[in-house]
């Protein structure tokens, strides 16, 4: 009682300091410092890797905030590494070519899941979201054998296939709950103007679920180009190998150095076109994109 | 341009239930016809049957005189207008209109005409480039409107069309549609639980309840002459009252007086001339001030007033009556749809609330008693049972 009657006054004085300013709540300087304590807490580590990329020689064994002598060395020595520019293209290969299937085979599946009348469709959708709980690691090694058996082992689609079975659960599961927030109205509205279900689906459907499927997309995609553990069991040449596996596979230039500054900058590299991604997605992905369809 | 007939129409769900039974209705070509009823009548059903959104269960559909019954929506060459309008939101206006004109593969040149014409029909120009979320309730309305018209469809269906607006913009865009239609021609089948949208709109008016059909007739027919209880209540606003009454010899024993039948219903009233048990139906404007008219002919009696609502160009006067209640299963489900089943006002007891409308010179105070003439040539008798008209042949 007696500390909500001191700390009144107090909290007026402060209402009409702010209302003073302006009819928007200030935000507090606190506030401000969380956020700016956030920011160097996630990007500090890329910034130490950048910071790495950019040093030579002796100075990778300091611990320069601002590299003594920034250099692109290590940049200029990684593109003329021809096992380094193969990886790259498998990289863009398997990622493009898993997120293209897995658009088109998880939009499919989630509109059926979503719309059709069909019996044990909550069971087959818990099914298909119990494949994401599966440790990668325990089908590594039996999924070599069979590759191995079937004769894909250590080619592209030999990765794109189980890459395709660990991103479809989750991408069914964000498009099944996009799909279903479109009317249904706007189907049938569609129907009756004279279009198959499939012009409905793909003429309508999709383009309101574009946030959905540029969330799923760039999810997939991410997965694919960082996938390590089954990249590096089920390829063994440079042919096949992806980007992350071949930077763990640079050498120094003796066998006692660490190759820290070209994998630095190969990582940097790699990062770049996920942040291309990112920022170009960022706002298809904003959802709201329905408003008006109904009455609202 | 076409006839619309529904023949034998049923829509029966796998869990058994009937939405819709044995439906039979001819729509003429350019008619304008409305299925009305309380919510879950199955009007709605219907029209989607005849959308070909859902699939009939038994009888036939015939549009243009051919039987569609197996084709799908996009076969059958008609345009609907949604309940909440189900525009695209991703395509701007004028996509949303020339979206059918598109899919049909019209060419460009003749979509843009087409657009516009209709745009300039609905006020829609200035506005052809905007998405859907930038445009108000009405103009929404239009929109959907317009997605229909310029197709120039066999028909057109429309699924309360006008409830998603407020009342003002209701009644414009009512005579909008009014205007439309008739300039058009289009055969037009309307779907409405506002029976003022059914009586002003329709040229003809089909009365639903629990998927079947009522009665189908003017709306000027439905409001003088209803077939059962279900239709006398349904139409009208304030609707119509319903007094138990019992008919011996020459007379109708109301709960307020005698009168002897009037020529206008001896010759309709059937039966055999013993006592029996009806249900009166008398419309509030059928009972006026008698200080007001002296002169005018019918059942005179006292009446205390209990509310009184003045609408400026008349009064309602609100008044109970004793021993007037009356039970029947028509009239619980009117009551049910209005939710007014809960209210203390609507059968308690033995007594029964009757509203008349009464002219504004009327001197009638709430709680005072004013001297009531029932005009009793237009009243209605019906059935205890079943609730068929014992007045309409």
């Amino acid at each position: 009682m007696e500390a909500a009657s001191v700390s009144q006054p107090t909290q007026a004085k402060r209402r009409k300091k702010s209302g003073a300013v302006g009819s928007e709540p200030r935000t507090p300087w606190w506030l401000w410092l969380a956020v700016a304590a956030i920011v160097i807490f996630c990007l500090l580590p890329f910034y130490w890797l950048i910071n790495i990329s950019l040093k030579t020689g002796a100075d990778l064994s300091g611990s320069d905030i601002v590299p003594p002598s920034p250099s692109f060395d290590n940049y200029t020595s990684i593109f003329e590494n021809a096992n380094f520019t193969k990886a790259l293209r498998n990289s863009a290969i398997v990622s493009l070519v898993t997120t293209l299937l897995g658009i088109v085979v998880g939009s499919f599946a989630a509109y059926a899941l979503a719309r059709l009348q069909m019996r044990g469709k909550g069971i087959l959708l818990a099914i298909v979201l119990s494949i994401t709980t599966f440790p990668q690691i325990a089908i590594a090694a039996p999924l070599f054998r069979l590759w191995a058996d079937v004769g894909i082992y250590d080619t592209l689609i030999g990765l794109v296939i189980p890459y395709l079975t660990f991103a479809l659960p989750l991408s069914i599961y964000i498009l099944v709950s996009f799909f279903r927030e479109i009317p249904k109205d706007l189907e049938e509205a569609a129907l009756v103007d004279g279009a198959t279900h499939f012009e409905a689906f793909r003429k309508v459907v999709v383009p309101l679920a574009a946030p959905g499927l540029a969330t799923t997309a760039i999810l997939t995609f991410i997965a694919a180009w960082n996938e390590f553990l089954l990249a590096t069991t089920l390829t063994s040449s440079p042919s096949a190998r992806t980007t992350p596996v071949a930077i763990s596979q640079f050498t120094g230039s003796s066998q006692f150095e660490v190759p820290l500054g070209t994998q630095s900058a190969a990582s940097v590299v790699i990062s770049i076109p996920l942040i291309i991604l990112v920022l170009l997605f960022q706002k298809r992905i904003v959802a709201g994109l329905t408003a008006g369809a109904v009455k609202g | 341009m076409a006839e619309i007939q529904l023949q034998k129409v049923t829509k029966r769900y796998p869990d058994g239930t009937e939405a819709v039974k044995q439906v039979d209705l001819d729509i003429g070509d350019g008619e304008f016809m409305i299925l009305v009823g309380p919510s879950g009548c199955g009007k709605s059903t219907a029209l989607r049957m005849i959308a070909g959104l859902e699939d009939i269960s038994e009888g036939d559909l015939i549009i243009g005189g051919e039987r569609v019954n197996e084709l799908g929506p996009r076969e059958r060459d008609i345009a609907m207008v949604f309940q909440n309008y189900a525009l695209y939101p991703h395509m701007t206006v004028r996509d949303n209109m020339g979206f059918a004109l598109k899919l049909a593969k019209e060419d460009q040149g003749e979509i843009n005409r087409r657009v516009e014409e209709a745009a300039r029909i609905l006020d829609l120009e200035q506005h052809l480039e905007r998405k859907p979320a930038n445009l108000s309730g009405g103009q929404r309305q239009r929109v959907a409107m317009g997605r229909a018209i310029v197709r120039n469809p066999k028909a057109f269906l429309m699924d309360e069309p006008l409830s998603n607006l407020d009342a003002k913009l209701r009644v414009q865009m009512r005579t909008e549609v009014s205007r439309i239609q008739q300039r058009l021609e289009t055969t037009t089948v309307y779907v409405t639980h506002d029976q003022v949208e059914a009586m002003t709109l329709g040229d003809r008016v089909a009365v639903m309840r629990g998927g079947i059909i009522q009665q189908v007739d003017t709306p000027r027919n439905l409001y003088e002459r209803p077939e059962n209880l279900f239709v006398g209540g349904f139409i009208g606003s304030p609707s119509m009252n319903f007094l138990a009454a019992r008919l011996e010899g020459d007379t109708i024993r109301l709960p307020f007086g005698e009168t002897p039948i009037p020529d206008e219903l001896r010759g309709r009233l059937r039966g055999d001339g013993n006592a029996r048990d009806v249900i009166a139906g008398a419309r509030p404007e059928h009972f006026e001030d008698a200080d007001v008219e002296p002169d005018r002919q019918g059942l005179r009696f006292r009446a205390k007033i209990s509310v009184l609502e003045s609408m400026g160009s008349e009064l309602y006067a609100y008044f109970d009556v004793e021993q007037g209640h009356v039970e029947s299963a028509e009239l619980s489900e009117l009551a049910a749809d209005a939710h007014m089943e809960d209210l203390p006002t609507h059968g308690s007891g033995d007594t029964q609330q009757v509203v008349a409308r009464l002219s504004a010179a009327s001197s009638a105070r709430p709680g005072g008693e004013v001297n009531m003439l029932l005009d009793t040539k237009h009243l209605q008798l019906f059935d205890p049972q079943g609730g068929k008209s014992l007045t309409v042949e």
